[in-house]
């Protein structure tokens, strides 16, 4: 498992947050650091969901690009973009935090829920064979 | 000399086995009424007197007193004899012969038969030649079919008896569970009403914990019931569409539980973490708030065979994937009590003074509250965790297979149940 700081780009070291982050919305953000790997968990560090959800990808070899977005200046902003892109689909628990979201291969799988649900039938595992999170 | 089969010496009733015997005694001329004076003169003085000097009797030697019947008798081809012993002894005891002739058969020859003999103080011992088979076949197969009969009557009376002692346990188990209700709600004092709301009964009281408990018991009451309709229509071997229709509306009554459950989680969540709402020996098994389906899977595995190798694969993949998502899920849990604990011994434990300390105590109890009504998310992450496996469940397996299933689960369940209750019910010094 590897954390992505904000400020970190998949391209570069020494890269300038405040610069690039300016000129970027936070959908856009949260999109672009979804692409930066195979199986991207946005999360709070804090979160003991998101911890589920790190345990359930380690416990199946699985390696993922973990965004803290409590550990970002912008997490705030990212948090309530994740909670749109989740839209109505996500489990309404009083109080829920927007995280953890998983994105595979770029594209958005979902929370907890979905994750869960992928996972039991079936689709989960061929998802990340094919984001090349997998190997048999 | 007549060949035949000759119960000898025999005085006790019960030692006779004459239930594929055919007595055609209504042909034998001597008991047939136009020799009844023969009878009446058996009536009318004490056999041993009457057959006192036939020491070695045949058939014959009973023509003595009636020698035209002896004739005819002959006639039949021996298909009575009595043996010399049996002449004899009718003196000398009570011979029995109806009961076992009525236990064994209640072909109307016989019991004919048996009232003719009845006639006669001492019971006669009646045998079949076995050369006289063809005779007596027909008598034969009303035998047989009487006895097939009977054994399917006990069949019958077994299947009834079990399915009434399995009601008679259902209502047991129920009966333990109201209790347990009603115990809680008069700790809590709370009145129950006579007759209790059906649907979204939070009408009595305010209490989420006792209004789950009431459902719950009246959902698994509708579950046996529904349980005992599968189990029949499985036997019954019903067609394919119905029982795939039966499942389904099964399935869809599980489904109902976990709408229940999702119900008293925001309620109460503690209280269905703690699985007061079921049994002792459930709750021993239980995994944040239900069962493991995992386990239920590992069970179901060795009970579903024959299963073809894309279904066992399937079924172990769905094992092995819900045994990730359970250990993920628990330890998440443990991540949250470790971070509750870590909240609550940060504020400052020893007592002391000052806005500061309020304050900071305020803070940590916030942030504990915080992390507590993660604890309602991690419940529902489970049930929707046995929910979704149920359903890969279901649609891994045929349709006769699944409802084997569900009734290999609701087995197991009602057998930890039952558990509950001896133990409950065990006897303490």
């Amino acid at each position: 498992m590897h954390y992505q700081a904000a400020s970190a780009a998949a391209e570069a070291w020494g890269y300038v947050a405040a610069a690039r982050g300016a000129t970027m919305d936070a959908l856009e953000r949260v999109e672009r650091l979804a692409g930066e790997s195979a199986v991207v968990i946005f999360s709070v560090s804090t979160c003991c969901m998101c911890h589920a959800v790190k345990r359930l990808f380690c416990g199946m070899g699985v390696s993922p690009m973990v965004v803290e977005l409590d550990e970002d200046p912008r997490g705030g902003e990212m948090e309530r973009a994740l909670a749109r892109l989740l839209g109505g689909g996500g489990v309404a628990v009083a109080g829920s935090a927007a995280v953890p979201v998983v994105f595979i291969g770029g594209k958005l799988v979902g929370a907890m829920d979905r994750v869960m649900a992928a996972h039991i039938n079936g689709t989960l595992v061929p998802l990340l064979k094919d984001a090349g999170a997998l190997w048999l | 000399m007549y060949s035949s089969h000759l119960y000898r010496g025999e005085q006790a009733p019960s030692g006779f086995n004459i239930g594929d015997a055919v007595l055609d005694l209504t042909r034998s001329p001597i008991l047939s009424p136009k020799s009844s004076s023969n009878l009446t003169a058996v009536n009318s003085s004490p056999l041993h007197l009457h057959f006192g000097a036939i020491n070695h009797a045949s058939v014959a030697s009973l023509d003595v007193a009636a020698p035209t019947a002896a004739a005819a008798a002959h006639a039949d081809a021996g298909r009575i004899a009595f043996s010399r012993g049996q002449i004899e002894n009718w003196g000398d005891s009570a011979m029995v012969v109806s009961s076992p002739l009525t236990d064994t058969s209640t072909d109307v020859e016989i019991e004919d038969r048996t009232k003719m003999f009845g006639g006669i103080q001492q019971g006669a011992i009646v045998c079949v030649d076995s050369s006289a088979l063809s005779e007596g076949k027909a008598g034969d197969q009303k035998t047989l079919r009487r006895l097939a009969q009977n054994r399917e009557a006990a069949r019958k009376s077994r299947l009834r008896k079990k399915a009434y002692v399995q009601q008679l346990e259902n209502s047991r188990i129920k009966l333990v569970q109201l209790e347990q209700v009603l115990q809680r709600a008069r700790q809590q004092g709370i009145l129950i009403a006579s007759g209790f709301v059906g649907d979204h009964s939070y009408s009595i009281g305010g209490n989420g914990a006792l209004a789950f408990d009431l459902e719950y018991a009246r959902w698994l009451e509708d579950h046996q019931r529904r349980i005992n309709d599968l189990r029949s229509a499985l036997n019954s071997q019903v067609n394919d569409d119905e029982l795939r229709l039966i499942v389904e509306t099964f399935m869809g009554h599980y489904d109902e539980v976990f709408r229940l459950k999702s119900i008293g989680i925001k309620s109460d969540v503690f209280h269905i973490l703690s699985g007061m709402w079921t049994t002792p020996a459930e709750r021993c098994f239980m995994w944040l708030g239900g069962f493991r389906s995992s386990e239920l899977l590992k069970i179901l595995v060795s009970h579903l065979e024959p299963l073809t190798d894309q279904q066992l694969m399937g079924l172990c993949n769905l094992q092995h994937s819900s045994q990730q998502a359970e250990d993920a899920l628990s330890q998440g849990m443990e991540a949250l009590q470790q971070s509750l604990s870590e909240t609550l011994a940060s504020a400052s434990l020893v007592p002391a003074g000052g806005a500061d300390n309020v304050s900071n105590y305020m803070g940590q109890m916030t942030i504990a509250m915080g992390k507590l009504s993660t604890l309602e998310n991690f419940l529902r992450q489970a049930d929707l965790l046995r929910q979704q496996t149920l359903q890969q469940m279901h649609r891994i397996l045929t349709t006769r297979q699944a409802a084997r299933a569900l009734l290999t689960i609701s087995d197991y369940f009602s057998r930890l149940r039952a558990l509950s209750s001896l133990w409950l019910a065990r006897p303490r010094d």
